[in-house]
């Protein structure tokens, strides 16, 4: 079937945009200034003896092409390694910080895309001149302001004037309006973007025209007909959502001091902990795949056209 | 009684950037029960919009003004979008223009045809699919259990249309309004859906039917109008107005109809009086005699061309030649194989078996390289001239891509645009600024700028207006004299194809049915298929 077919070609093409990120990720951090072994000693006591030890323990004596096979290897097997930073395993590390990552983003894009549709489909059409002037220009500015700063003038506002919300920390759904909302704005006005536009040209298609000469309702012209055309070109952004949503979390948890996956990979980098950035870098293009291969089969539900026995 | 729809004084004007556009300027009509009125124009005459805002939807930015329009005795000049909403598809069906992508594609075909149904509330939810399957049986739909189900690109241009019209109807509108009905379909199934939509006066509703077509509406309309520039110009019952026009337009219009009896003539003024210049044409002037034909002097043979794409053969074992200074007509409904032959001629698709000799040289089966010194002996024109032009080229670029550098290439430009009628400030122009039928001109200037001995034509007429077809067509007529060019004539349009060919080409699902000069083809066919196209060709009878 080639539903199958499509579904094994795209898994095929996620494997090598995986070994690639992997790669690169190796490469760079291996060309990074600094020396593994003062990553792994950290803070700790530093004597000739410890360092030898610590490079019998790690094999970090070897050839690096050996090396990275053999991490290309252990990933394969689904081992992630050790961190050297942590001294624990790389998949408890973020196993720990996974979910409050992933509630974080998952109320972000729900948000946004309720946020975008909403807007779109109040704005759209050519009647409403003004609120869609207003509306584009706000959009414009969520998507140019760097996300910190939508999250500082959050905080400043609602938190230290109004003290509506906390100002740090992970304790309860409060803790999560801000940061979820700070992440969700220019999602919102890059969506609310393109849906609008879509609406609008799927507003000038013959068919809507039937539907309005049918004596159906605008708005329900809008939803029915119009807003399933302006999804498809949305749908397409999918893989750039889960990027911006990605990196968009590692800024807004150190603005508000959440625990997280954005806090761990900072660190991981900062610090040259390499198994740790590495598994990072493993699970986003892993993600990707996935979210790519999802608009992939969306398209197929949206699109019957694209169905094809 | 009064009249189902009456109109008076009717103005729709728009606001533009480049100022206010008057679409209708003061049009009057009236549609009774049981009565079918056409409405007559070319593009730009009005037609539509006029139709348009019969429900309300003339468009954006729109300004409606009028002494009278009643719609089922109501005044509808005050209404509201709400109470528009209620006069769509319950007082008034709209069969919108361009089946093809007019039901929605994301939707099944039952939901829109029950769209209708449960915007005005008219069944419950339940019994709505078995309204829908009976709507679809009622236009003839075939399986339409089936056909509700499915999407609208599994379905024919034909079943697609029948589909548009079983939601127009659904509402059961005293007033159908139809746009363009039968644009984008074969002759076989133009002629069914006239045939459709003439049945549903049986049941008292009027019928108010926009074409650009005379010879259309001509078969099922009681009344005709014809429209130009936002006005009537004529109107009256339809048989007077075809024996005894009155307006120079509608007498214009008539002559342009390519046909058998304008075979070897003019359809329009001469190519120096162009586009608004309505000098009455009342006897048609000869064309140029055409060029000697010399039958064993073969410009191109084809011989047992057979293509296939998956596991269709869509043109099989066909053979035909081309005689110097002849044109030869290609005929065929829509998926017959036409543009694919004319495809495999040019060498632009490479043929499953069979061979394409042109010029005496192997023109198929050999490397591009071979074949690119006597390319230019063979050109196209296709349907979508804008569509073959670089969108950056200007006009001038666009002729002289075709040319030999040379101090001099502006002024062979500039003949080669004085011969297919344009004038030298069209030089610097971009395509998209200009008009149908000037486009489709550039295309030729292009196509003769190096003197080919074949032009393949693949339905060069078909998107333009009615007397611009005719203008291009006398062009055409007047350089084939001219040059002695060959021409492989494709059409859909049997009297365009007999107005021009020499020799005609009947094609059916890939195959060749029937083959030979025109006279002996269209006045004693002998195949079947040729005959029922010839029976669904709507023909004027008219007394010139």
């Amino acid at each position: 079937m080639s539903l199958l077919r499509a579904v094994a070609r795209r898994v095929a093409t996620g494997l090598v945009v995986w070994w690639a990120a992997a790669t690169a990720a190796y490469l760079a951090l291996l060309a990074a200034p600094g020396d593994t072994v003062d990553s792994i000693v950290g803070d700790g006591a530093d004597t000739p003896q410890i360092r030898a030890q610590i490079i019998a323990e790690w094999g970090l004596d070897r050839p690096a092409v050996g090396q990275y096979l053999d991490y290309l290897w252990r990933l394969a097997g689904g081992d992630l390694g050790r961190s050297y930073l942590r001294q624990r395993p790389v998949a408890e590390v973020i196993g720990e910080q996974l979910a409050p990552t992933a509630t974080l983003a998952v109320t972000a894009a729900g948000l946004g895309v309720l946020l975008a549709v909403t807007v779109a489909v109040g704005t759209a059409g050519r009647r409403r001149r003004w609120p869609r002037r207003v509306s584009s220009g706000v959009e414009l500015l969520l998507v140019s302001t760097p996300s910190f700063l939508i999250g500082i003038v959050l905080l400043s506002v609602l938190s230290f004037r109004y003290g509506l919300f906390p100002v740090a920390g992970d304790q309860g759904p409060a803790a999560l309006v801000l940061p979820a909302v700070t992440l969700a704005l220019p999602i919102a006005g890059l969506l609310a973007q393109v849906l609008r536009d879509g609406l609008d040209r799927a507003w000038d298609e013959p068919f809507v025209l039937t539907a309005r000469a049918r004596g159906v309702r605008e708005r329900t012209v809008l939803l029915r007909h119009a807003l399933r055309h302006a999804l498809l070109p949305a749908v397409t952004l999918a893989g750039w959502l889960f990027g911006i949503l990605l990196g968009g979390a590692v800024i807004v948890e150190q603005v508000f001091g959440r625990p997280g996956l954005g806090q761990v990979t900072l660190n991981a980098v900062t610090s040259k902990d390499m198994p740790v950035v590495l598994a990072v870098v493993t699970l986003s293009a892993a993600g990707y795949v996935v979210v790519n291969t999802a608009a992939d089969l969306t398209y197929l539900l949206v699109d019957p056209r694209l169905r094809r026995s | 009684m009064a009249p189902l729809l009456a109109v008076e004084d009717l103005h729709v004007t728009f606001d533009s950037p480049t100022g206010v556009v008057e679409a209708v300027r003061g049009v009057s009509f009236t549609v009774g029960a049981g009565e079918c009125v056409a409405v007559v124009g070319e593009s730009g005459s009005g037609k539509s919009v006029t139709a348009r805002t019969l429900v309300g939807l003339a468009g954006a930015g729109a300004r409606v003004r009028a002494a009278r329009l009643d719609l089922a005795d109501r005044d509808v000049r005050s209404y509201r979008p709400r109470d528009w909403r209620r006069v769509r598809g319950r007082l008034a069906g709209l069969v919108t223009q361009d089946a093809l992508v007019a039901l929605d594609p994301l939707r099944t075909v039952g939901a829109e045809v029950g769209e209708v149904l449960a915007a005005h509330d008219i069944v419950g939810r339940r019994e709505r699919a078995g309204r829908v399957v009976h709507l679809l049986d009622e236009v003839h739909v075939p399986e339409p259990g089936r056909r509700a189900r499915q999407y609208p690109h599994q379905l024919s241009g034909g079943l697609r249309q029948r589909a548009l019209i079983a939601s127009a109807i659904a509402g059961e509108p005293a007033l159908l309004i139809a746009d363009e009905p039968t644009t984008a379909l074969d002759v076989t199934v133009q002629a069914q859906i006239l045939r459709l939509l003439a049945e549903r006066r049986a049941t008292g509703a009027g019928l108010l039917l926009i074409s650009h077509d005379l010879a259309v509406v001509a078969q099922v309309a009681d009344r005709v109008l014809v429209m130009r520039d936002g006005r009537i110009v004529e109107q009256g019952p339809t048989g007077r107005l075809l024996r005894a026009p009155q307006h120079p337009y509608t007498r214009q219009l008539l002559a342009a109809v390519p046909s058998a009896s304008s075979r070897g003539r003019r359809l329009g003024e001469p190519a120096q009086v162009r586009d608004g210049c309505a000098v009455p044409v009342l006897r048609r002037t000869p064309l140029p005699a055409r060029p000697v034909v010399r039958p064993d002097d073969a410009v191109l043979d084809a011989v047992g061309l057979t293509r296939r794409y998956g596991p269709h053969t869509v043109v099989r074992d066909v053979s035909f030649r081309v005689a110097r200074g002849e044109t030869l007509g290609l005929v065929g409904e829509s998926g017959s194989g036409k543009s694919t032959i004319a495809r495999l001629v040019a060498g632009l698709l490479a043929a499953d078996a069979g061979t394409v000799t042109f010029e005496s040289a192997r023109w198929s089966g050999v490397p591009e390289r071979t074949r690119r010194p006597l390319r230019r002996r063979l050109q196209l024109i296709c349907q979508d001239p804008l569509g073959s032009f670089d969108p950056r080229y200007t006009v001038g670029r666009v002729v002289a891509e075709n040319l030999d550098p040379g101090p001099d290439r502006t002024d062979r430009v500039l003949a080669l645009l004085h011969r297919v009628g344009l004038g030298p400030d069209l030089l610097h122009r971009h395509p998209r600024s200009l008009s149908g039928g000037q486009r489709q001109r550039v295309a030729i200037a292009r196509a003769i700028a190096p003197r080919p001995s074949l032009i393949i034509c693949d339905e060069p007429v078909s998107a333009l207006d009615v007397s611009i077809q005719a203008q291009v067509l006398d062009l055409l007529g007047e350089l084939r004299a001219a040059d002695g060019t060959a021409l492989l004539f494709i059409s859909h349009d049997l009297g365009v194809v007999h107005h021009l060919a020499d020799r005609v080409l009947v094609l059916h699902d890939g195959v060749v049915v029937e083959q030979g000069p025109v006279g002996d083809v269209f006045s004693y066919p002998r195949h079947d298929h040729t005959r029922s196209l010839l029976d669904a060709l709507p023909t004027l009878v008219t007394a010139g």
